[in-house]
């Protein structure tokens, strides 16, 4: 194993951002019109002049991790879906492309510019227009950021169905958009389940109205589904009803100390064996991330020793002492069978906390060290960590690269990444197609959660059978004829 | 110096992440279904006690705690970080909000005189009264020294100098022993109870008692009148210019 202390090296970030159109220097950009003074006049007219930025864009221009970079010179930020849908007949009209943005948190470069695509953005339709306390639901409009959402509801006793640690960022539509995963998918489901109605724009300007609150309604197909993680590629949302779960009262979290991938694997089904209905989280991660984590972040590890692995598990109950009761019967279990060799239970909200935090931190304090390769697979549970085992073989002659695994084991979802001091095309070359193949060759998913984006959209075949792409390109054409809508994302440019 | 018995205290209280609210008779807050935890400042009594006894200064470590039946699992948790038996005495529930700082002193001083410890570590304050009496109480009554705010503690023979936390910066101290301290947040990093300490610490001893056993009365001597939430912050006014900020300065008799 690679000594973590020399990889640990910070590096500037300036060094690592490239342009989308570079990263792939065979993309072309597409056959749109140019922006001139009339179109921006126009939108000023249609959103106001507050609704319209021209100087100071690289926040709207490069993603999150510094990765990619578009050259918009226009950011548009209507407050009314009216408004989206005056913006995008102009676009249409004029064959002008663009970019719909939330929180701009997104992995996969999807919510960038690869060139000069206006950037829609959605910052200004942040209204939370109702909640109601019986049904549980909440109508909001997409701009809202998740972590405002989550304290609104909280108001009333309820909670977001998802989480993800982007959520002081992220913006409801954006997660909508994207079908964002998250930490709770294993207690709460997938998003889609909890959405009952939704507004989108179409790319013509059309209003598609589904918005409904109506926990059950089979009156004809659900094409609300279609929009969600279509990645902005189809039309844009503008408004969301979703079904919120009651917030829980009593919150734990454990977490372990393994030695082997398959001790984990033991500990997680002892711990779902144990603790059923209560699981809201089930994570991994490996010693590398825990090292990076207190290195970097100086987060402490609340264990005295360094594992190889560590699971953590989060319960969220509406009773103390029967949750208690199962956590107890869940660590003398695991401490019986062998599969933890240690481990710590959070005594207060913030020792809870702080064991959440290293997990949520990983990306942030490997993003510090250099440039990161990240996949986001679906994998059968006893391959997961495999993969990172034959990548990390793959990069040992690689100076400087190191590689590590951690994920939400609960969903079979790995999140490898590989970082290198520099962008290095050589580096890529190892990893991919080779990181594609191998989760094709065990049908698995080539983006489990984070989506295509732009760094993905060619590899869409790994997990598509042909059929499959094809359809969801005539989809494209029936919603977006002139292609305007986020291009060079999701669909296949050049395979 | 070694083989120092030492009483520590512990509290249970509702878990300071947690939003307060206050309950409608205004006469306290909710705390039914409200997370409860350890007293932050007496897991630092309690970690020092621990790291203590590892350098060998410290013998025995036995941790009381006087609150509901509720309280044993914050003796648990003490029991769980390193200290080697508990004592519970036991209030009924409900009325562990009418336990005030006094009763709780003399408690402590009981246990003293039954347990002969030759150090007694308390938590600076608990965060739901906010007190920070039962310390300086317990004290007086023992007629003990009293090192408070201690940020930091170090044992030499038979007395220990302790770093206390004061207005003006810091103060060094130094106490001769039986002496009573009390925990600041800055004396150290409270451990986290690791799980196989959890399981041990099921085995371990946690004797059950009471006021009247004790021969305490417990009766409070302060009557909570009233209980309500801090008043909604106004909202500021903008002005354009400093002549209308020197006339609304003057409207509003500032000036």
């Amino acid at each position: 194993m690679i000594p973590v202390r020399q990889c640990l090296k910070l590096t500037p970030l300036c060094s690592q951002i490239r342009h989308g159109s570079r990263m792939f220097p065979q993309l072309k950009r597409g056959s749109f019109n140019r922006i001139t003074d009339e179109d921006v006049n126009l939108f000023a007219g249609i959103v106001g002049q507050n609704g319209i930025k021209t100087e100071e864009l690289d926040h709207y221009n490069t993603d999150w991790l510094n990765t990619v970079s578009g050259f918009t010179e226009l950011v548009v930020s209507p407050k009314s879906v009216e408004e989206v849908a005056a913006v995008l007949r102009h676009c249409n009209g004029r064959r002008l492309a663009v970019v719909p943005q939330g929180g701009n948190t997104g992995l996969v470069g999807g919510s960038n510019p690869v060139f000069d695509e206006i950037v829609l953005s959605l910052e200004r339709l942040n209204n939370i227009s109702h909640i109601d306390p019986y049904a549980g639901i909440v109508e909001c409009e997409a701009g809202v950021i998740l972590q405002n959402l989550s304290d609104k509801v909280g108001e009333h006793g309820y909670t977001v169905p998802l989480d993800l640690g982007a959520r002081g960022s992220c913006f409801i539509g954006g997660n909508l958009a994207t079908h964002a995963g998250g930490l709770r998918v294993v207690r709460y489901g997938q998003l889609r389940g909890s959405v009952l109605g939704m507004r989108v724009v179409l790319p013509d300007g059309q209003i598609l109205d589904g918005r409904s609150n109506m926990r059950k309604d089979n009156t004809g197909y659900d094409i609300k589904q279609l929009f969600i993680g279509s990645e902005g590629t189809l039309g844009v949302i503008t408004d969301v009803s979703l079904l919120l779960p009651q917030t829980p009262v009593s919150v734990n979290m454990a977490l372990f100390g393994c030695d082997s991938f398959d001790d984990v694997i033991k500990c997680y089904r002892l711990s779902r064996q144990c603790l059923g209905e209560i699981v809201s989280a089930c994570e991994f991660m490996d010693s590398l991330c825990m090292t990076s984590v207190n290195d970097i972040l100086g987060l402490a590890s609340p264990l005295e020793d360094s594992h190889p692995f560590y699971y953590l598990v989060e319960t969220s109950g509406m009773n103390m002492d029967h949750d208690m009761e199962k956590l107890e019967t869940c660590i003398e279990k695991v401490f019986e069978s062998g599969c933890a060799t240690d481990g710590v239970m959070a005594t207060s909200k913030d020792q809870a906390r702080h064991m959440m935090s290293l997990r949520e931190n990983i990306a942030p304090a490997l993003k510090a060290v250099g440039f990161n390769y990240k996949y986001d697979v679906s994998l059968p549970i006893q391959h997961m960590y495999s993969l990172v085992e034959k990548i990390r073989n793959k990069m040992r002659k690689t100076e400087g690269a190191f590689s590590v695994g951690y994920g939400h084991l609960g969903d079979n979802n790995l999140h490898l990444n590989i970082i290198t001091p520099q962008y290095c095309t050589q580096a890529l070359s190892l990893i991919e197609p080779f990181v594609y193949e191998e989760v094709s060759r065990l049908k698995g998913s080539i983006s489990a959660e984070h989506g295509m984006g732009l760094k993905k959209a060619n590899y869409l075949r790994y997990s598509k059978d042909p059929s499959m792409i094809a359809m969801m390109r005539s989809l494209k054409d029936v919603f977006d004829p002139n292609g305007i809508m986020n291009p060079y994302k999701l669909l296949p440019w050049n395979d | 110096m070694s083989g120092l018995r030492v009483l520590v205290g512990c509290k249970r209280v509702i878990d300071y992440a947690v939003k307060i609210r206050v309950r409608p008779d205004s006469l306290g807050v909710v705390t039914d279904g409200v997370k409860h935890s350890m007293n932050p400042f007496d897991e630092n009594a309690i970690e020092e006690a621990v790291r203590m006894k590892q350098k060998k200064v410290v013998k025995e470590i036995v941790v009381a705690s006087c609150g509901p039946s509720q309280s044993q699992e914050t003796i648990r948790t003490a029991l769980a970080m390193g200290a080697d038996r508990g004592i519970h005495v036991e209030v009924p529930a409900g009325t562990d909000a009418n336990l005030q700082p006094l009763a709780v002193a003399k408690i402590f001083s009981k246990l003293v005189e039954k347990e002969k410890p030759d150090l007694v570590i308390l938590g600076k304050q608990a965060i739901d009264d906010d007190a920070n009496q039962t310390t300086q109480l317990l004290a007086g009554m023992l007629d003990w020294p009293q090192g408070t705010m201690a940020s930091v503690v170090s044992a030499s023979d038979g007395s220990l100098t302790i770093t206390r936390e004061i207005d003006g910066g810091l103060e060094d101290i130094s106490v001769s022993l039986p002496a009573v301290i009390s925990a600041d947040l800055r004396l150290n990093e409270p451990r986290y109870a690791t799980l196989p300490n959890i399981m041990k610490a099921k085995k371990k001893k946690i004797e059950k008692m009471t006021p009247d056993k004790l021969g305490v009365d417990i009766t409070p001597r302060l009557k909570i009148l009233n209980v309500v939430d801090p008043p909604v912050r106004q909202a500021g006014d903008k002005v354009p210019d400093v002549t209308t900020l020197v006339e609304k300065l003057k409207e509003k008799g500032h000036l």
